[in-house]
């Protein structure tokens, strides 16, 4: 059986990913370790309480050798405008976790709204990486 | 603290649109949230983006308004106060520029709002129940 284990997300900077996933996402940090011996590269995954076998690994965008400068600009530059990938969550009660969430200082991009299949939100972390929170109706998941 | 891309401003006045396009906002606010001269801000998001952040916020507006017309029975007046545009006329032009015909008409070529509306069950059994009549109260002498 083939499962999704982790899944990935650049970011422009590890420690405000770390604090924002954290602290304010109350997500677990499920992985963070930086190897000496490949110029300091860090592996950092974190993922939500209670699902532990699926994390979300922050990345740094690398220099050369790894991705020349240009790449890495546009990268970069693509993650600002908050088209660098999205995250689809979801949650058995949207209004509470938006409070919840938003209470620790996530801002929503959107508040919750009805959709036809269910109730939809959606903010950004730090780096303009977009998420979904969703409680999905449950016919739409019959 | 690494360096944060300029176009990570950009997008949070983009944001700022999305997120508060009912409030009273204009490109000022938006180039406020971006950190830069309402000028420079102009031309940078047309450079992200595309578009000018007016046409932005504007088509954003109007994309709510054809939501609320869709989905509620709510006068095209409200919707457009509703959605933060201040002058009916303007927001009547705008949207059959965009969306190629009136709010009146855009909203009649949709399935009527009330089939959208999930009433609870309780309410359709309270509310639903017709009124009790006999053949006598057909006839004129009808009292409630």
């Amino acid at each position: 059986m083939i499962k999704i284990a982790n899944a990935q997300l650049w970011v422009h900077d590890q420690d405000e990913a770390l604090a924002f996933y954290t602290q304010k996402l109350g997500f677990e940090v499920r992985s963070d370790v930086t190897l000496a011996e490949m110029g300091n590269f860090r592996w950092l995954a974190v993922g939500p309480a209670g699902q532990d076998d699926t994390s979300i690994v922050l990345m740094a965008i690398p220099g050369a050798p790894v991705m020349d400068s240009e790449t890495a600009d546009q990268v970069r530059e693509l993650m600002g405008k908050g088209f660098a990938g999205t995250i689809f969550l979801t949650t058995e009660d949207c209004q509470a976790s938006y409070e919840e969430l938003k209470g620790r200082g996530v801002e929503f991009v959107e508040a919750p709204e009805e959709r036809p299949y269910g109730i939809d939100s959606g903010f950004r972390d730090p780096s303009g990486n977009h998420f979904r929170l969703t409680q999905v109706r449950e016919e739409a998941l019959a | 603290m690494s360096f944060v891309p300029p176009a990570r401003h950009l997008l949070r006045a983009r944001d700022l649109a999305d997120a508060r396009y009912f409030e009273p906002l204009d490109v000022d606010d938006l180039a406020r949230a971006a950190g830069l001269s309402r000028a420079h801000f102009s031309r940078e998001f047309r450079r992200a983006f595309g578009e000018a952040p007016h046409s932005y916020l504007l088509t954003r507006r109007l994309e709510r308004a054809a939501a609320l017309l869709r989905t509620t029975d709510r006068s095209v007046t409200d919707v457009c106060f509703s959605v933060g545009l201040q002058s009916v006329g303007s927001f009547t032009t705008s949207f059959k520029r965009m969306f190629g015909e009136s709010p009146t008409a855009y909203r009649v070529s949709f399935p009527p709002a009330t089939l959208q509306a999930r009433v609870p069950a309780c309410v359709v059994r309270f509310y639903g129940r017709p009124q009790h009549r006999t053949f006598r109260e057909d006839s004129g002498s009808a009292r409630l």
